[in-house]
C-alpha cells in the first residue's frame, strides 16, 4: 500500500465520525455533548497551558517508567520461569492468584504500604500490566524450537550467548504480543492510580472536571488519553517492525508455500 | 578417531521402556567418510544424538580423539535434516555461519576469512545478506554445511541431511560433500536411510539392524575414489554393492522383533 493510501485509510473513518458528530451537534444546546469546534477550543485552552507540565507530563513520565519497568521485569522473570521447569511449578499457583486480583483494588492497599507518591502509581501500573508480558514470555521461551536448541548446543552456544542469540530472539514474537497488550493496560492503570488521593495528573484532572461539571473540559481529557493511546501504538509499531522484520518475512514465505 | 563402544539407549516412557539402540560398537578412523544406513526407525537419530553428546547413552561409551563424549565436543559439528529449523531465522546467512566462531571468540579478521571461504565452498558467496528463509531448501542446507565447515571440526556428523530436498539438488549436495571432505580432510559420519546414497558417498557403509539396533554389517566400499553421479552409479560394482546393502536391510527387517516396547 502506498503511503498516501495508508494515510487516507488511517484518517478516513475518524474524519467521517467527526463530520457525523459535527452534523449531529449542529445548533445543539445539549450541555453534555460539546460541538467539535468547542472541544478543540477547550482542548487548546486546557492542555496547551501550564497544565501540560503540571498534569500531563508527570503522568506520561510515570506511564513510561511504569511500562519500561513492566517490560524489563516481565521479560526477565518470564525468561527465568520459562527456562526452568521447577521454577515454573513453584510459581504457577502464585501467578494464578495474583493474576486473578484486579489491579484497581490494589490501589488503596498500595497507598497504605507505599504512600501516596509516584512510586505507588508506578507499582500500580506494573502490577496490572506485567501479566501479558510475563505469561507471553514464558510461553515464548518454552516454545523455542528443539532443532535450533540442539544446533546451539552442538556449537556450544550456552549461557548468556544462548539467551542472546537463541532464546530472546526466538521468543520475541510472543514477547512483542505481550508488550502490545501491556501498553493499553498500563494506560488504564495510569489513570486509575491517579483517581484516589491524588492532587495532579491526567486521571486526577479528568475526575476533577467531572466533579465540577466542567463537561467540555472532561471530554478534552478523554481525548488526551485517546491520543496518548495512538502515540503508544505508533511507537510500538515502529519498534515491532524493526525487531520482528525477520518474523514477518518468514511468515509471508510460509504463507506462500 | 571416533569410537562407539557397547552403546545402548533405552527410553523411559509411560508404557514402560523402549530400547532404541541395543548394542553398537564401531570405530571410525581420522579422515574417513563413513555412512550409516538402516531401515526407518532403526534408531539412527538416537545414535547420532548420543555421538554428538546431545543425549546420554544408557550404557556404553562414545570416545572422540581419546576423550569420552559427555557433552557436545568442540571438535564436532552436526548438520541436521531439518535445515529450516536448524538455521536462525532472525540472522542473515553470514551471521548464521559466523555465530559459532563468534561464540568461540575467533578474532574478527580470521572470522571474516573463514566465513567467506566456507560460503564460497558451498557456492553461496553471493547471498551473505539474505535471510535463510529467502533461500530454497537446497541452499538453506548448504548454509548449514557452510556453518559446519567454517567451524573447522575434526568430525562432521550429518543426520539425513538431504532427505528433505529434491533429487537433483540432492545429487549436487552429495558431490559437494565429497569435495569438501577431500579438500578439508575432515572425518565425516553420514547417516541416511537411502541405500544408493550411502554406497555413492561412503568409503564404508555400516548397516544397522531394525530396532533394537545392532550393527548388521560393516561393509568397505571399494569403488574408485573419483566418483561421478553418472558413471559411478551405472557401474557394475555399484550395482553389486547396493544390491548387497539392500539384501542386508531386507534381512534386518525380517529379523525385526515386534516387541520393541516392553511393558514393565
Amino acid at each position: 500500500m502506498s503511503t498516501g493510501k495508508r494515510i487516507a485509510y488511517f484518517l478516513g473513518l475518524p474524519i467521517l465520525l467527526i463530520l457525523v458528530w459535527w452534523a449531529a451537534t449542529l445548533g445543539s444546546t445539549n450541555f453534555y455533548v460539546p460541538t467539535p469546534g468547542k472541544l478543540v477550543e477547550t482542548f487548546w485552552r486546557v492542555w496547551i497551558s501550564n497544565r501540560f507540565f503540571t498534569d500531563f507530563m508527570p503522568s506520561i513520565i510515570r506511564l513510561f517508567i511504569g511500562l519500561a519497568a513492566t517490560i524489563v521485569l516481565g521479560v526477565v522473570l518470564g525468561v527465568l520461569i520459562g527456562s526452568f521447569r521447577w521454577l515454573r511449578s513453584l510459581f504457577e499457583p502464585l501467578l494464578e492468584f495474583f493474576r486473578a486480583v484486579p489491579p484497581p483494588v490494589l490501589v488503596p492497599l498500595l497507598m497504605l504500604l507505599i504512600g501516596i507518591n509516584d512510586q505507588m502509581k508506578i507499582v500500580v501500573i506494573i502490577s496490572g500490566a506485567i501479566w501479558p508480558v510475563l505469561l507471553n514470555t514464558v510461553e515464548g521461551v518454552r516454545a523455542v524450537d528443539q532443532v535450533l536448541s540442539d544446533t546451539s548446543r552442538t556449537y556450544r552456544i550456552t549461557g548468556m550467548a544462548r539467551l542472546r542469540y537463541l532464546v530472546l530472539p526466538g521468543a520475541s514474537p510472543q514477547i512483542m504480543t505481550g508488550v502490545r497488550q501491556c501498553l493499553s493496560i498500563g494506560l488504564i492503570l495510569m489513570v486509575i492510580s491517579e483517581m484516589f488521593g491524588s492532587s495532579a495528573g491526567l486521571g486526577f484532572t479528568i475526575v476533577l472536571f467531572q466533579r465540577a461539571f466542567a463537561v467540555p473540559e472532561m471530554w478534552s481529557g478523554i481525548a488526551v488519553l485517546g491520543l496518548v493511546g495512538i502515540g503508544l501504538s505508533a511507537i510500538f509499531q515502529l519498534v515491532e517492525r524493526r525487531v520482528l522484520r525477520w518474523y514477518h518475512g518468514l511468515r509471508e514465505v510460509q504463507r506462500d508455500n | 578417531m571416533l569410537s562407539v563402544s557397547g552403546l545402548k539407549k533405552v527410553y523411559q516412557v509411560d508404557a514402560g521402556e523402549i530400547e532404541a539402540v541395543r548394542n553398537l560398537t564401531f570405530d571410525i578412523d581420522a579422515g574417513e567418510l563413513v555412512c550409516i544406513v538402516g531401515p526407518s526407525g532403526a534408531g539412527k537419530t538416537t545414535l547420532l544424538k548420543c555421538i554428538s553428546g546431545l543425549l546420554a547413552p544408557t550404557a556404553g561409551t562414545v570416545t572422540l580423539a581419546g576423550k569420552q563424549v559427555t557433552e557436545p565436543p568442540k571438535a564436532m559439528a552436526v548438520v541436521f535434516q531439518e535445515y529450516g529449523r536448524s538455521l536462525f531465522p532472525w540472522m542473515t546467512v553470514r551471521d548464521n555461519v559466523e555465530l559459532p566462531l563468534k561464540n568461540q571468540r575467533v578474532p574478527r579478521a580470521e572470522r571474516e576469512t573463514l566465513v567467506n571461504e566456507a560460503l564460497a565452498a558451498v557456492e553461496l558467496g553471493h547471498v551473505p545478506d539474505s535471510y535463510p528463509w529467502q533461500l530454497s531448501g537446497g541452499m538453506q542446507q548448504r548454509v548449514a554445511i557452510a556453518r559446519a565447515v567454517a567451524y573447522r571440526p575434526q568430525v562432521l556428523l550429518m543426520d539425513e541431511p538431504f532427505a528433505a530436498v529434491d533429487a537433483q539438488t540432492r545429487a549436487d549436495l552429495e558431490d559437494l560433500i565429497r569435495s569438501i571432505w577431500k579438500k578439508l580432510g575432515v572425518t565425516i559420519l553420514f547417516v541416511t536411510h537411502d541405500i544408493d546414497e550411502s554406497v555413492y558417498l561412503g568409503q564404508r557403509v555400516i548397516v544397522l539392524s531394525n530396532s533394537p539396533t545392532v550393527v548388521q554389517e560393516d561393509l568397505a566400499i571399494d569403488l574408485p575414489d573419483e566418483r561421478d553421479q553418472l558413471s559411478t552409479r551405472s557401474s557394475a560394482r555399484f550395482g553389486e554393492l547396493r544390491g548387497h546393502v539392500y539384501e542386508q536391510i531386507q534381512l534386518a527387517k525380517s529379523k525385526a522383533q515386534t516387541g520393541a516396547v516392553r511393558v514393565k
